[in-house]
């Protein structure tokens, strides 16, 4: 079970890794969540749509994993709604500050040994890493 | 097919692959991310090997494709911003706190629309109007 799980991750990852490439070689554009986001509202129909498609993909993507494996894809169903928000606003607001995310910088950044990705992931996981802790012991 | 409509497609086809990715990995499940973000003896790399898998992919990938060039635009859309500097590690600071608050970044959580449970919806929304916030504070 325990290999399993890191079989899965790798899997994974790799399949991101793919996607990413692919819209790299053939729309030539970088494979940023929160960058595809905010492009979206755009009012250029040629800058839009194939953000929308992207999100629309990603979608799709958790569908067809659910319509697969009969799995859930999200376990937890008590999580505090408050915490969701405050959650969501500092995403928002950081990922469009540092301008991207954890697939931009994080996956498609760091491949391209960008300095600015590389800076940007080692601070947000360690940040991340700090505040979850902290709130797990704050919480037990 | 007109040009904007393969890109459609394109950009279409990646976002599956790249949400089916999230879902294998385990990254779509919040309690697997806080499971890396909460150092404590529950911890788990799986995290690391997601984003290992990624990046290996698309270091080989974007080789190739920063050789050939984008197959449906003249040229690659790549950040030309290489400045390590305060808005980008603040943002990624800023980032990294909600992230470690509930286990969201953008990418899983729009995979995680899929469930139809309330959470990632009230996460999206949250951070679409916290990315609203950032624009509308940098252009005043």
């Amino acid at each position: 079970m325990i290999t399993d799980k890191y079989l899965m991750a790798t899997a994974g990852g790799a399949l991101i890794g793919t996607a990413s490439v692919m819209l790299l070689w053939l729309n030539g554009r970088v494979a940023g969540v929160s960058g595809i986001l905010n492009g979206s509202f755009s009012r250029k129909w040629s800058e839009t749509s194939w953000r929308i498609a992207f999100l629309v993909g990603l979608i799709a993507g958790g569908l067809l994993y659910q319509w697969i494996t009969g799995a859930p894809l999200i376990e937890r169903s008590d999580f505090p709604t408050w915490m969701t928000v405050v959650a969501g606003l500092l995403v928002g607001y950081g990922t469009r500050l540092g301008n991207g995310c954890t697939s931009g910088h994080g996956v498609c950044g760091v491949s391209r040994l960008s300095m600015r990705s590389i800076a940007a992931t080692i601070t947000f996981v360690l940040v991340g890493m700090l505040v979850a802790t902290g709130i797990s012991k704050v919480i037990s | 097919m007109s040009s904007n409509w393969k890109k459609i497609l394109a950009a279409l086809l990646s976002g599956l692959i790249f949400g089916l990715g999230l879902a294998v990995s385990g990254l779509a499940n919040p309690d697997n991310v806080l499971q890396f973000l909460v150092l404590s003896s529950d911890w788990s790399p799986a995290l690391l090997f997601v984003m290992g898998a990624g990046i290996l992919v698309s270091i080989a990938g974007y080789k190739w494709v920063l050789h050939r060039g984008p197959v449906l635009e003249d040229k690659l859309q790549l950040p030309s911003n290489n400045k390590l500097d305060r808005s980008l590690l603040t943002g990624a600071a800023i980032f990294g706190v909600g992230w470690g608050f509930a286990g969201f970044c953008p990418g899983p959580a729009i995979v995680g629309l899929s469930t139809g449970m309330a959470e990632p919806f009230v996460f999206v929304a949250a951070l679409i109007v916290g990315s609203q916030i950032q624009r509308l504070a940098s252009s005043s």
